[in-house]
């Protein structure tokens, strides 16, 4: 969308820019060649996210206080809700993934909530960077699964009690099934990260719009009140969605410890 | 030009038809939430334990209708 300047445009909040460029690598010298190395907008929340979680984080394990304070509280409440998650879906052995599935849940986390922002950028509306995040987990999976079974991994793809020849259908269906989870993995956060980030800006034009529309200006109260209500249901969104991404974590890591069912 | 007219139209039409397929994830999503509401107030003390499987489902089922709208986007913007 070479014409995007118009502020309307509610894919223009997408824009990767360049904060300041490292140069440029490969390539022929032409221009447009090469791959372009920079510090953009996305690294820049990127490196904001993981900053205030590291601060949180810290902030709130500094005293250790056995009455905790307000922060170590919010850590507190955070550790246990994941830790929990991670027994009841994966299993007390999955402890040992527990760092895994707390950093991505609290960086798909902040990530979402700082895209709330007005003005800010949101790292995961990026199929990039979900699509990083589900090859971790992906490979994870793959490798600890083949690393602890061994080849008893690939009972994964054969369900157990079904006769023999409806296994030559079944088995092939359960291949394709683990090798599309990375793609609705990263698929489901950033649609809907997406998705919810361009409702918000199309009814923020509609504002727009309406208000330049003379008369027609009093009825800018509905798409208003609609942007406000969708603002909260994003809220909503951000912290299901991280959510969802540490489950659907847990249930895959379950799966390379426990192939057989 | 009438054939770039066309492609443009087609583009529009073709995202429209895309999303009709998240008519069929709202269902979906309406029927776990549905039965995972009568389950809970027929079972109050089981409905903790099954949050877990209810979101689950939640985001399976919601895949299906995000497939369909990063086809519509595909077709928008990226064709």
């Amino acid at each position: 969308m070479a014409e995007s300047a118009n502020p309307i445009e509610p894919i223009h909040q997408f824009q990767i820019t360049d904060i300041f460029k490292i140069g440029t690598f490969g390539g022929d010298g032409t221009a447009g060649s090469g791959v372009n190395i920079a510090f953009t907008n996305s690294a820049l929340f990127m490196v904001l996210t993981v900053g205030v979680i590291g601060l949180l984080l810290i902030w709130g394990t500094a005293r250790r206080a056995i009455v905790p304070g307000r922060v170590q509280l919010l850590g507190e409440m955070l550790f246990e809700f994941i830790a929990n998650m991670v027994r009841n879906t994966a299993g007390h052995d999955a402890m040992k993934f527990f760092p895994l599935v707390f950093s991505l849940f609290m960086f798909i986390l902040v990530a979402n909530m700082f895209g709330m922002f007005p003005y800010f950028f949101t790292v995961t509306s990026h199929l990039i960077v979900t699509v990083m995040m589900a090859m971790i987990v992906f490979l994870t999976v793959v490798i600890y699964g083949f690393w602890k079974n061994g080849l008893k991994f690939l009972k994964l793809f054969v369900p157990s009690g079904i006769p023999l020849p409806v296994l030559f259908i079944v088995v092939p269906i359960e291949i394709i099934s683990f090798l599309s989870r990375p793609l609705s993995h990263s698929l489901r956060l950033f649609g809907n990260i997406l998705a919810g980030h361009i409702v918000l800006k199309v009814f923020g034009g509609m504002v727009v719009a309406l208000l330049g529309a003379g008369a027609w200006g009093l009825v800018a109260i509905l798409p208003f009140g609609m942007a406000i209500a969708l603002t909260g249901l994003e809220f909503l969104v951000a912290g299901l969605q991280a959510f969802v991404f540490a489950v659907l974590t847990c249930v895959y890591l379950h799966d390379a410890m426990h192939p057989g069912h | 030009m009438e054939l770039e007219a066309a492609q443009a139209m087609g583009k529009l039409i073709g995202a429209g038809i895309a999303c009709i397929g998240m008519g069929g994830a709202g269902v979906g999503v309406g029927v776990i939430f549905g039965n995972y509401l009568a389950g809970a107030l027929r079972n109050p003390a089981a409905a903790a334990s099954q949050f877990g499987n209810l979101i689950f489902g939640f985001a399976v089922t919601e895949a299906l209708g995000i497939f369909s709208l990063v086809i519509a986007f595909l077709l928008l913007y990226a064709v």
